[in-house]
This record gives structure tokens, C-alpha cells and sequence, in this order.
């Protein structure tokens, strides 16, 4: 089965190093979104269907934990596995993300084998 | 209060994990210093980042815009001549991580802080000002060829509510 991804980051060059890393992994890799933020990626998340997420945090308009609750709380999406990727590092971020439902938590900076061994738990 | 070299030591160990680990490049920190406000014009690339919470401040960093490309490069593994969108964006998400994991490092005893989005500017003449506090801790690193300065000021909040304290202005310097 492809895995379709949705990368959630209000940074280009994260979701461009992010789509670099996809195509490395040993993962059989579909089709690839992007959104700028949270409210973007709910609104794609309408018309497309996707296997995975990976969100930021801090983003405008809608962040990533707020995403992550919309994405739990929807019968539709609420399995769809969603990794957080971000620079909060404390501990109450870690926790929030996991008590809301994240499938992983990984912190920037990033090694390219971080994201991949997150992946290989998932498919 | 805050140790200036607890501050110190949070900047260099953020800034060589980010380098280290995003960018496959060693860093080697110079001799940190104090400064007041920058009054002085910079050429180049500066961005910054608010932090608020009990405390409240500003982290950013500035480089020359060829080290700005060079960086960016390496981040995208592509190649930059000039300064454009995607080295603005490479320089703002290189900030957000150097400062974010300044912010993690120093929340274990300051408390919980925000992080705003980052703001860089580009261009020539310019100064910035961050309003309310003006006692930055600077530290200077080597790379490769180019400088990059990392800073931070940081500052009890006069109400938790107070927003103005650390937003950073920037103005042209009259010539």
C-alpha cells in the first residue's frame, strides 16, 4: 500500500528537507501534501486522503496541536497516524501531543534516521 | 535572576546541536560579550524570534548574506547565490531551532515561555532595537569561513500580560 503523507510546516525549507528525507526512507511513498498550517491542512484534509501527518507545533492561523486535536476528534481521520515534529522540547508539549493522540514526537533539530525509525514503528 | 552564563552555555550548546545536526557543520564559539541595544549599521541578515512567558525577551542571529546563502545551502542541500525567499525562509527555520532549544534549556529554570514565528530582515544600513530591555548576551561563532552572532536578552515580565517588552523594531540609519 502507498503511503500518502501530509507535511504540516509553516517553513518551505522544513517541508523540502521533510520530503527529502520521505523519499530516503523504506517506505512505499505515494503522494506528498503540504500546508502551511493547521486550518490549510484541515481544509486539504477534506478533499484528500492521507496515510500519515507530520505537523509542526508553532505555526499561525491554527497550530499543530490544535490540528492534532480536529484530526482525533474526526471518525474519518482519527486513525491516521500523526507524528509531531518541532522545537519544543519541554515535556508538557511531549505530553500534550501524546494525551491528544500523537503517534510520535520528534524534536529539531532532526537526523534524517529519526524520522525514518518514527516511520518504521507505522508501516 | 538568570546566570549570563547559564545563557552562555544554553546558546552554544543549541547552536552546535543545530549545526551539527542540520547542517553537517562544526561551530566554534568565540568569546561571549555583553552589548547594549545595536546602534551601530549591520549588512546582512538578521532574524528574530520573541520569547514571553515569566520572563520575556528576544533570541536572534545575524550573519553576512554570502553566509546567509552558504548556510541555506546547506540546510537544502542546494546551491544559493543571492539572497531570496527560500534563503529568508532556511535563515528563519535555522533560528527557530537555535532558539527553541535555547528556550527548552533555559525553561528548566525560568519557567514555561512562548515562541513567536520568526521575523528575518534583509538589507543593507540597518539597525534593530528591542524595546524595554537592552542588555544583550552575544556570542560569536566561526564556521567554515563565515560569522554568524547568536543573541539573547532576556528580562523578568513586568505583568504577565505584557506584551511589548522585547518587540524588536527595525529602522533605517540615516546616512
Amino acid at each position: 500500500m502507498a503511503v500518502d503523507v501530509l507535511i504540516v510546516d509553516d517553513s518551505a525549507a522544513i517541508r523540502k528537507i521533510l520530503q527529502r528525507v520521505l523519499k530516503q526512507a523504506e517506505v512505499p511513498l505515494g503522494k506528498i501534501f503540504e500546508a502551511g498550517d493547521g486550518m490549510e491542512a484541515l481544509e486539504m484534509l477534506k478533499s484528500e486522503s492521507v496515510n500519515l501527518i507530520l505537523s509542526d507545533i508553532n505555526m499561525p492561523n491554527m497550530d499543530g496541536l490544535q490540528l492534532l486535536g480536529h484530526v482525533k476528534a474526526d471518525s474519518r481521520l482519527a486513525r491516521v497516524p500523526v507524528i509531531m515534529i518541532t522545537t519544543e522540547g519541554g515535556q508538557a508539549k511531549v505530553m500534550e501531543a501524546v494525551q491528544l493522540g500523537a503517534a510520535g514526537y520528534v524534536r529539531k533539530p532532526f537526523t534524517a534516521d529519526q524520522i525514518k525509525e518514527k516511520l518504521v514503528g507505522l508501516y | 535572576m538568570i546566570d549570563q552564563s547559564i545563557i552562555v552555555k544554553s546558546i552554544c550548546a543549541a547552536t552546535e546541536e543545530v549545526f551539527t545536526t542540520m547542517l553537517g557543520m562544526e561551530v566554534k564559539a568565540g568569546a561571549p560579550y555583553q552589548a547594549k541595544n545595536r546602534t551601530d549599521p549591520i549588512d546582512g541578515v538578521v532574524s528574530l524570534i520573541g520569547l514571553a512567558g515569566a520572563w520575556v525577551g528576544t533570541g536572534s542571529i545575524s550573519c553576512s548574506a554570502p553566509f546567509a546563502c552558504q548556510l541555506s545551502g546547506r540546510l537544502l542541500m542546494s546551491e544559493f547565490q543571492n539572497v531570496d525567499e527560500e534563503v529568508l525562509d532556511a535563515i528563519a527555520e535555522i533560528t527557530n531551532m537555535i532558539i527553541g532549544n535555547f528556550k527548552t534549556s533555559i525553561e528548566e529554570r525560568l519557567g514555561p515561555m512562548g515562541l513567536s514565528i520568526p521575523t528575518v530582515v534583509f538589507g543593507r544600513n540597518f539597525s534593530t532595537r528591542s524595546i524595554g530591555t537592552d542588555d544583550w548576551v552575544v556570542v560569536p561563532f566561526e564556521c567554515e569561513g563565515g560569522c554568524l552572532e547568536v543573541r539573547a536578552c532576556l528580562a523578568p515580565a513586568r505583568t504577565p500580560q505584557h506584551v511589548r517588552h522585547g518587540f524588536v523594531q527595525a529602522t533605517p540609519v540615516s546616512t
